[in-house]
Order: structure tokens, then C-alpha cells, then sequence
């Protein structure tokens, strides 16, 4: 019968449509939006984080970049405890992405200092040398704040006058590294996860002389781009002459230094790699 | 005398000249970007980099030529299924001036960094609201078309075409709900778990209603005055549309995987994910059983090259699509190069390869005239297959070797690779994608080069019998 009604096809289509869409798309906001799943500590952006996310938006960011840690370990041993829908309740629009070309950003807030961050958007070749992202030191240019309060009274979020102030006198650099600052720190993830290590704090390369070349080649990759190429230091402090045990040294690198913003390398390295790289950073004491 | 038959054809000209232009828009933005990726250095901030000629690819690509050839085909098949000219010509022209009008727009205001970000759905509100009123001139005119009809049976074909004009409005208008701010910016109505599961109810669906429907109705079309022979089963083309239309609207989830959605939302669409695999490959078998004692055409008849071998990458595409939806092998090659690869085998592969069929058999009919050259046309085909499967496959491989590499520990439980250590190896598989595009692209010319030499060959036959 349907093929001489088209009318009566259009409605059915349209019917058959809906149910999938009832049952996927609909209901769900029922259970996303339960309040068992609401954090009290995710707190709204403030006017400067909202201009910094509207930038990080407006650049296309998410094209590169997700936002969301999975539950699996190649996900939160390289970026952090998983992401929970109690943290996205102020993204309109949420910003998951759906290709890493660059690293998931979800826990990136307070991994890196400020520093490294302005460093690094300017000239990201010059902290991680093979890394293919554009260069964006043009954000170095005045905010433009005229929809500021708007966009604040838009989205329901609370501000205050002081708040407002804040922003005017910034850059485009500045709205957005207070946006990554913010990311995924509304949960209190990090000192939850700091790694600990128990046992075995004695340098199994100690004097070991030929580990040398190896510790150098990995604080190449991974130390260099913060405390120079010659350890004299740059976003982080200058490690020549580190009078310091060598456990504590592999412990600050292993566990990350949360107050002083030193990132913990023990997943991504390895004890064995950490064990290495102190050796070599000793080295140039001991010389 | 163009319109000797009655039909309201200077439209339809007009659409398929447009999408053609948009789609090499698209290839070369495609391209560029694809280089960018490469070659870090030829990013230009702050308009031309990566993160905001992206979208301008997808959008000149899934709305330039996909949407733009659909309104040329929907309008040519339609009236010729109905045996009547097109409701409004009137309106049809004015369609395909709003055509370009939104789809150049949209590639300004994204160029300047106008964008709500959600993927296929980045236009911001004002053009949003361009592309609303262009899809209502356009089904209003192509249903009263079909109610005023003087054939009675409804072939498939305006099925599909019915189902895609009702299922992009309903997609279109929920993900695209926004709050404004001023005229160029806005914010999405929902928020974080909620916005990403809306956000790819409508991008899945959008890969049904614009990437699947609207190209199934020009293969049930075109097949049969391509090859000369009916379709092998209508009925098995009519169960696989109620069955593709309902199945395909649960699977949008299978996009988050292992995300903050709800887990039974995640699941249903794992199971819908692989139940679609039957009326997909309902309309796989349709085109092979139909070609039952003709596949010698496949040698003599390069329109039939171009169906079948669109038709097998449909088929591929829905068989690697189910594999991806299911949790534990998405959680392998998900964010990685594998989905682009995967992307790309369903727009280059199945529907361009429809599409060019299309056009190739359409355009001489609309200029009166022969094809200029089918050599041409047999290169172009040859090319465009190699490009994309040098585009597809060095993508897979890629992506599952970055999976391999950010899954593997040593012995320590620690990760054995750091991020950047995995990109480091992408490089080489980045230059064999570019180089697909070239190929790809190079084919792209050779058919505009064909098809321009073939509406001008029917031009001057025209002015001769004029």
C-alpha cells in the first residue's frame, strides 16, 4: 500500500524515525541527568576560562585534541583517572572530540606550569620537536571582551564584578591557558593518583657509567624542552649540580612535584628509563 | 528545448555543475589539510591552520557535493519516477542560488573562525537557519512533485528520497538547537554528556540520511538504466529500507564508546551497529544478484564499474562499520588514523563513485550529446580507486599501529611509549595519505576535464540545430 501514499509513507518513515531516537537520544538525558551523578566540586568557568574555552572552540582545537579519558589502562595511565559525566555539566558544547592527532586534554589542567603552556602555543616544535602542531603565537593579541558578561549571564553562570575585571588586559594567550588550567581539576584526581613508590629506592645504575648515553637520550625527549638542554634550567629549575639523593631525584620524577608543577613521569617512562635519567643528572654533578 | 520532455532540467544542469565545483573545493581543502598534517610548516595562523580548514573539508565535502548532487539527482530522478515536471521550477531556482549562497557563507564564517564546533553541525545559527530554509523549499517542492505524480507505484528510489527529506529535517533541527550570544556566536542547548550523546545521535545519522539514503536511491536508479536489467528483488529493496531506517537511528553511541554515556546506550548501539549489517548488505546483494549473467559489463560498460565497485565499497564499509562499534575493538583503533581510513573508503569509495556514475550517464542526456570520451572516464575511475585505496589502507595501518604502540607495557605495568613516541612513526603513513589525495584528486580533474568538454560538445551541437 505504501507505495501509491506517499504521504502516509512520509509519516511512517518519520514514525519509524522516532522510536530509535525516543530510546538513544532522548531518554537518556534521564539518567545523565541524575543527580547521583552530580559532583559539588565541578564548579562553572570563570569569565576568563569561558573566553579561553570560546578561543579553544573558535581555533577548532577539538579537531586534534579529545576530552575524554576512557576507563582503560592505556587512557588513565597516560592522562589521568577517567572522565565522569558529573565533570561536563557547564560544556555547552561538550568538546569529546573524536581524534587524538594531538594528546587527550581532559586532565591536562595543572599537569604543566603556565609557563610551559605560553611556551609551548607559541612554538610547540620547541618543546616537543617532531610534534605537528601549528604554531599560535598570533593569540598573543588583546581579548576581545565586549560578549564577555553576556556569554556569562547566557550560560547561567555566576560572576562577580571583580571576576569581570579580571579579564579585561588579557590576552587571547592568557583566556586560554586558564582554560587548560581548569581541565579536569574540579576533581581531586591528582593527589588521589600520586604515584608512591615503596622499596627498591637504591639506584641500580649507580656509578654504572655506561647508562649514561641512555639517561641522556631520554632527558633529551622528555626533560630538556623545561630544564634546558643543558640542565641550566628555563620553566623549571636548573638541575646541574643537583645535590640531592638519588631516590629522592627518581621520586620527584616518578611521582611529579604537584606544588612546584613537575608532571609525573613514572607511567609514561617507567622506573627502569627514571632510574636512567637520574643516573645521567647525577652525572653532571659527580663529574 | 531543453526541455523537450517537459521536465524542469535547467535545475537540475545547474546543481550538478555547482556540486561539482564544491566538490573539488573540498578535495583540494582536503588535500591541503592532509599535507598540514605532514608538513606542521604549512600551517598559516590564523586563518589557514588545520583546526579551522578541517571543518571547511567536511562541510564542502558532505554539504557542497554530497547535498548538492543529492538536490540535482533527487530533482531529476523525481520527476522522471513521476512522470511530471518538478512542482515549482520557480522555487528549484531559487534553491540552487541559496545553495551557494549558504554553502559560500559557511565557508567564510568558518574560515574566520565562526564555529559551535559539533562535527558536521559548525555552522552557527544565522547559517543554520540558511540551510533549514533551503531543505524546506526543497522537500516541499519534491513531495508535491510525488503527490501530483502521474505514475502511481512509487519506485524505491522515491522511498529513499521521501525517508531523507524527513530524516535530515528531524536531525538537523535537534543537534543544531543553540542558544545565541550575538549574530556570530552561540551556545549548544545541551551540555557535556547530554550534548555529545545528541551530537552523534545526529552525526551517525547523518552518515544514514545524507552518506547512505540519498546515494542507495541513486544506485536503485541509476543501476538499472545504467546496465539495462531491473533490479533483482523490489521486495528485498523495500524490507531492507523499513529495517535500514529503524536500525540505523539507535547506533549513534557507537561514536563514544567507553565516553560518560550510559552504558546501555553505548550497548543498543553496539547490537543495532551489527544488526545493520543485513539490510546493508540487503542492498549489496541487490546489486550483484542483479547483475546475475551481466557481469560481463563490468568490462564493457564503465558506468557498471562505477555502480558495482561503489556498491563493494558500501558493502566493505558496512562490514569494518560494525566491527569498529564493538567495545573492544574500538577501544583499539578509536581516535586513532584508522577512522579516517575508514571515513574515506565510505566518501571517496561508495558515495563518489555513485555520484560519478551519476553524473556520467545524466549530464550527456541533459546537453543531448554523447560523452566526450570514455577513456577518459575509465581513467578517471582507475585513478580515483587507487588513490582511495592508497588513502584507506595506509590509514589502517596506521591506526593500528598507533593502537598497538599506546596499548603496549612493559613488564613494569608502565606504558613502554610516550605519546610523541607513537606520532613520530605516523609520519610516513601521512605522506602515503597526501599522495592518495594527489591520485585522487588528479582523477577529479580528468572528470571535470571530460565533463566540461562534453556539455561543451552539446552546446555546440545545439547552437548548430538551432
Amino acid at each position: 500500500m505504501f507505495e501509491k501514499k506517499p504521504v502516509i509513507l512520509l509519516l511512517l518513515a518519520a514514525a519509524t524515525i522516532m522510536v530509535g531516537t525516543v530510546i538513544t537520544m532522548i531518554m537518556p538525558f534521564k539518567w545523565i541527568n541524575d543527580p547521583k551523578l552530580a559532583i559539588a566540586s565541578v564548579k562553572p568557568y570563570t569569565p576568563l576560562q569561558l573566553e579561553g574555552r570560546d578561543i579553544y572552540i573558535r581555533e577548532g582545537c577539538n579537531n586534534c585534541h579529545t576530552q575524554t579519558v576512557r576507563p582503560l589502562l592505556s587512557d588513565t595511565e597516560r592522562y589521568g583517572e577517567y572522565s565522569k559525566a558529573g565533570e561536563f555539566v557547564y560544556d555547552q558544547p561538550f568538546l569529546w572530540g573524536s581524534r587524538r592527532t594531538g594528546p587527550d586534554l581532559a586532565r591536562i589542567g595543572a599537569k604543566y606550569p603556565d609557563a610551559w603552556h605560553y611556551k609551548h602555543m607559541r612554538d610547540p616544535q620547541s618543546m616537543v620537536p617532531r610534534s605537528n602542531m601549528p604554531k599560535y603565537a598570533f593569540l598573543d593579541r588583546p581579548l576581545d571582551t565586549s560578549l564577555t558578561e553576556k556569554k556569562m549571564k547566557t550560560l547561567n553562570f555566576p560572576y562577580t564584578q571583580a571576576d569581570l575585571q579580571a579579564v579585561s588586559g588579557k590576552s587571547e594567550m592568557d583566556a586560554l591557558v586558564a582554560y587548560m588550567q581548569k581541565l579536569g581539576n574540579d576533581i581531586p584526581w591528582r593527589q588521589s593518583q600520586q604515584a608512591q613508590v615503596v622499596g627498591e629506592a637504591k639506584n641500580p645504575y649507580q656509578d654504572n657509567l655506561a647508562v649514561i648515553p641512555e639517561g641522556k637520550k631520554v632527558y633529551d625527549e622528555s626533560c630538556a624542552q623545561c630544564h634546558g638542554k643543558d640542565l641550566k634550567g628555563e620553566v623549571g629549575p636548573p638541575l646541574i649540580d643537583l645535590d640531592k639523593p638519588d631516590a629522592q631525584v627518581f621520586n620527584s620524577i616518578f611521582g611529579g612535584i604537584q606544588t612546584g608543577g613537575m608532571p609525573a613521569f613514572g607511567s609514561s617512562l617507567g622506573k627502569e628509563s627514571i632510574w636512567k635519567v637520574v643516573t645521567y643528572i647525577k652525572s653532571t654533578h659527580r663529574r | 528545448m531543453n526541455q523537450q520532455e517537459g521536465y524542469a532540467d535547467e535545475v537540475v544542469k545547474g546543481f550538478i555543475t555547482w556540486s561539482i565545483v564544491w566538490g573539488t573545493v573540498a578535495m583540494l581543502v582536503g588535500l591541503l589539510i592532509s599535507l598540514q598534517i605532514a608538513f606542521p610548516q604549512l600551517n598559516v595562523p590564523p586563518y589557514l591552520t588545520y583546526g579551522r580548514l578541517r571543518p571547511i573539508h567536511t562541510n564542502a565535502g558532505i554539504f557542497g557535493w554530497g547535498i548538492g548532487s543529492f538536490m540535482a539527482f533527487f530533482i531529476y530522478m523525481t520527476q522522471r519516477l513521476c512522470k511530471t515536471r518538478l512542482w515549482s521550477p520557480g522555487l528549484g531556482r531559487i534553491q540552487l542560488w541559496l545553495f551557494n549562497i549558504t554553502i559560500a557563507t559557511a565557508a567564510v564564517t568558518l574560515l574566520l573562525g565562526m564555529n559551535r564546533s559539533k562535527e558536521y553541525a559548525e555552522l552557527e545559527w544565522p547559517v543554520a537557519l540558511m540551510v533549514v530554509v533551503l531543505w524546506v523549499i526543497f522537500a516541499v517542492n519534491i513531495v508535491m512533485t510525488i503527490v501530483k505524480r502521474r505514475e502511481e507505484q512509487m519506485y524505491i528510489t522515491l522511498w529513499y528520497v521521501l525517508a531523507t527529506l524527513v530524516g535530515v529535517a528531524i536531525l538537523y533541527l535537534v543537534n543544531n538547537a543553540g542558544i545565541p550570544v550575538s549574530l556570530t556566536k552561540s551556545y549548544s542547548a545541551y551540555a557535556g554528556a547530554n550534548d555529545a550523546n545528541v551530537q552523534w545521535w545526529y552525526g551517525h545519522n547523518a552518515v544514514a540520511m545524507v552518506l547512505t539514503t540519498p546515494p542507495l536511491a541513486i544506485f536503485y536508479y541509476f543501476l538499472p538504466k545504467a546496465t539495462g536489467v531491473p533490479i533483482y528483488s523490489h521486495r528485498m529493496g523495500v524490507i531492507a529500507f523499513w529495517s535500514l531506517i529503524f536500525m540505523y537511528l539507535w547506533t549513534g553511541a557507537h561514536h563514544l564508546l567507553w565516553t560518560p554515556v550510559p552504558d546501555w546506550v553505548q550497548t543498543l548501539a553496539m547490537a543495532f551497529s551489527i544488526m545493520l549489517i543485513a539490510p546493508s548488505w540487503a542492498a549489496v546483494f541487490n546489486g550483484y544478484y542483479s547483475m546475475e549473467d551481466q557481469w560481463h559489463q563490468m568490462r564493457d560498460n564503465y558506468l557498471t564499474k562505477f555502480l558495482i565497485f561503489g556498491i563493494t565499497f558500501y558493502g566493505i564499509q558496512t562490514l569494518q562499520g560494525p566491527a569498529q562499534a564493538v567495545r573492544t575493538f574500538s577501544a583499539f583503533i578509536h581516535y586513532t588514523d584508522w577512522v579516517p581510513g575508514h571515513v574515506h573508503m565510505g566518501a571517496l569509495g561508495w558515495v563518489s563513485l555513485v555520484i560519478f556514475a551519476a553524473i556520467y550517464y545524466s549530464l550527456p542526456k541533459l546537453y543531448h550529446t554523447e560523452i566526450y570520451s570514455v577513456p577518459l572516464a575509465n581513467l578517471h575511475f582507475w585513478l580515483a580507486v587507487t588513490g582511495q585505496l592508497i588513502f584507506s589502507i595506509s590509514m589502517w595501518i596506521a591506526g593500528v599501529q598507533q593502537g598497538a604502540m599506546l596499548n603496549a607495557t612493559n613488564p613494569d605495568g608502565s606504558l613502554h611509549y610516550s605519546f610523541m613516541e607513537t606520532v613520530v612513526e605516523l609520519y610516513p603513513y601521512w605522506y602515503m595519505r597526501a599522495f592518495g589525495g594527489v591520485v585522487y584528486f588528479a582523477s577529479m580533474l580528468v572528470f571535470l576535464y571530460n565533463m566540461y568538454k562534453t556539455i561543451a560538445r552539446g552546446k555546440a551541437g545545439a547552437a548548430q540545430t538551432a
